[in-house]
């Protein structure tokens, strides 16, 4: 297979096009297991009761938030350094649905501190690292819409993401470096402290926002190649046909 | 594998705890609707821009 | 690189700037919340740290936008002088402007928070060792954003989210000095912190610098 064919925007608009609504199904069929795994099957929580079901959207949007922007930030340090524009694309792609899911890890996150601790923020050191990545994702977003040169928007983010991955560690381990009210992970490779159910759930749910975060950035890179390749021959052709 | 619940009202009451779970499973709803609803925008702005582009060379 | 620190040093007029602004934050917070002698020293070490965070923000715009409009960072990126040498001094030259005067300012301020002399030596010693990963960091973004439409806004948008880590360190050592724990965890952070952007983020800046003329 010849790696280069499908890193033109072209080639790639056609295979993002094929790509996404399968993963979309995907997505929903894991997420339909997923939520009658943890909503319906799981038992509740001996000492939070119900509200632990937060868990099976809050972990997934948690970690997706900061696994897309770890992707994202390789997307960018291929621009920069092979000047690639679909790894360019790629990253404006992620950055939107990198932020949603920070915001909702964020917003599920103070409903279940409400009744669990009482209050629905607190300045620790977790809530605080997910609050800075939000806005390295806002900060991303805005630099590269910030210049009349798309490419030079490219570049300039790229740049920008890649310092923001200092945050990645700081929000993974904040739990272990501080005593926060923030509770440590329920998972681990030792073995968990969960329901089995619940991990079932938790994975299955997991794999579902991959699955939706794939299909939602192959969509939006087909409306980014439409943006920037517009006055090209195949896009004409495209609208055409 | 079988249901927790025992009814549809124990369920939808979320054993006292339905205002806090349902906000928390509501906003991810919202989130995905709205991500959804501005991909479609964003696609058709981008065609229509492809649209124009192409009137603008054929008046030329 | 030895001409921005001579700018810096021949015309200090801009570091009296940021000494006052400095002075006047701190004054404002006693003003506006009360002047309890336990309140104020409570949230001295935030204040003066909160107040370094805004100056060294508030002279990020200036540090490359003259050399960016007269063409003369371009000349800079050309010259067979390394990156790394101009990057490193345009970022001493703003650290000699804001970090500096307030490291030194910083006792003055916090004795008017009747901050004990033990907590003004720790928080004089994170805002040495702070200050410069604020003007590292501020410089980077203050490359990214030459030229971009959002000037200041999107300068605060790329740079206030990077400085909260230094922020908390900073004040979590004066802070936790004052309730009688140690401040070495907090400033051995701010120690890797600062060697870790030394290392890295003048690079960063001669790269963005670089993306900015091309």
């Amino acid at each position: 297979m010849n790696w280069f064919y499908f890193s033109s925007p072209s080639t790639f608009y056609g295979l993002a096009g094929r790509l996404a609504p399968p993963s979309f199904i995907l997505a929903a069929v894991l997420a339909a297991a997923g939520l009658y795994l943890g909503l319906g099957v799981a038992p509740t929580d001996a000492q939070q009761g119900a509200v632990y079901r937060v868990i099976f959207i809050h972990v997934p949007t948690a970690w997706m938030s900061m696994f897309l922007y770890f992707v994202m930030a390789c997307y960018c340090a291929l621009t920069l350094v092979f000047n690639t524009r679909l790894s360019a694309m790629m990253a404006r792609a992620i950055a939107p649905t990198g932020a949603m899911f920070t915001f909702v890890a964020l917003w599920t996150g103070a409903f279940w501190g409400r009744p669990t601790w009482g209050t629905y923020w607190v300045w620790d050191a977790r809530l605080t690292s997910e609050l800075v990545l939000l806005f390295l994702y806002f900060g991303y977003m805005a630099l590269a819409n910030a210049f009349e040169d798309p490419r030079r928007g490219d570049r300039a983010s790229a740049l920008l993401a890649i310092i923001g991955v200092v945050n990645l560690p700081i929000i993974y381990f904040s739990v272990q470096w501080w005593n926060t009210l923030h509770q440590g992970s329920s998972v681990s490779f030792k073995g968990t402290s969960m329901h089995v159910t619940m991990l079932a759930g938790m994975l299955v749910m997991s794999f579902s926002a991959w699955m939706y975060a794939i299909g939602a950035t192959l969509v939006r890179v087909r409306a980014v190649i439409l943006e920037r390749e517009r006055r090209a021959q195949w896009v004409r052709d495209l609208g055409a046909a | 594998m079988t249901i927790w619940w025992k009814s549809w009202a124990d369920f939808w009451a979320m054993g006292g705890h339905a205002y806090f779970v349902w906000m928390s499973y509501g906003a991810l709803l919202a989130a995905i609707v709205v991500e959804t609803i501005l991909l479609r925008a964003r696609r058709r702005r981008a065609l229509d821009a492809i649209e124009e582009e192409r009137d603008l060379e054929a008046e030329n | 690189m030895s001409r921005d620190l001579q700018l810096a040093w021949r015309h200090p007029d801009e570091a009296v700037l940021t000494v006052a602004f400095f002075a006047l934050v701190a004054s404002l917070f006693p003003l506006g919340i009360g002047a309890e002698p336990q309140l104020l020293a409570r949230i001295g070490p935030g204040v003066i740290w909160v107040g370094a965070l805004l100056a060294a923000f508030l002279a990020l715009p200036g540090l490359f936008a003259a050399d960016y409009a007269d063409g003369s960072l371009e000349q800079m990126t050309l010259s067979p002088h390394p990156a790394l040498g101009w990057a490193s001094g345009k970022i001493a030259a703003h650290w000699i402007v804001s970090g500096l005067p307030l490291t030194v300012l910083s006792p003055l301020i916090g004795l008017q928070y009747g901050l004990t002399p033990d907590t003004l030596a720790v928080e004089a010693a994170s805002l040495l060792v702070g200050t410069p990963v604020l003007s590292l960091l501020g410089g980077a973004c203050a490359a990214l954003a030459l030229g971009a439409r959002g000037g200041g806004m999107l300068l605060a948008l790329l740079a206030l989210p990077l400085f909260v880590p230094i922020l908390i360190f900073g004040a979590g050592a004066a802070e936790a000095q004052a309730t009688g724990l140690s401040p070495a965890p907090h400033l051995s952070l701010l120690g890797a912190g600062l060697i870790a952007s030394a290392v890295g983020l003048p690079w960063a800046v001669g790269a963005a610098v670089r993306i900015a003329v091309d």
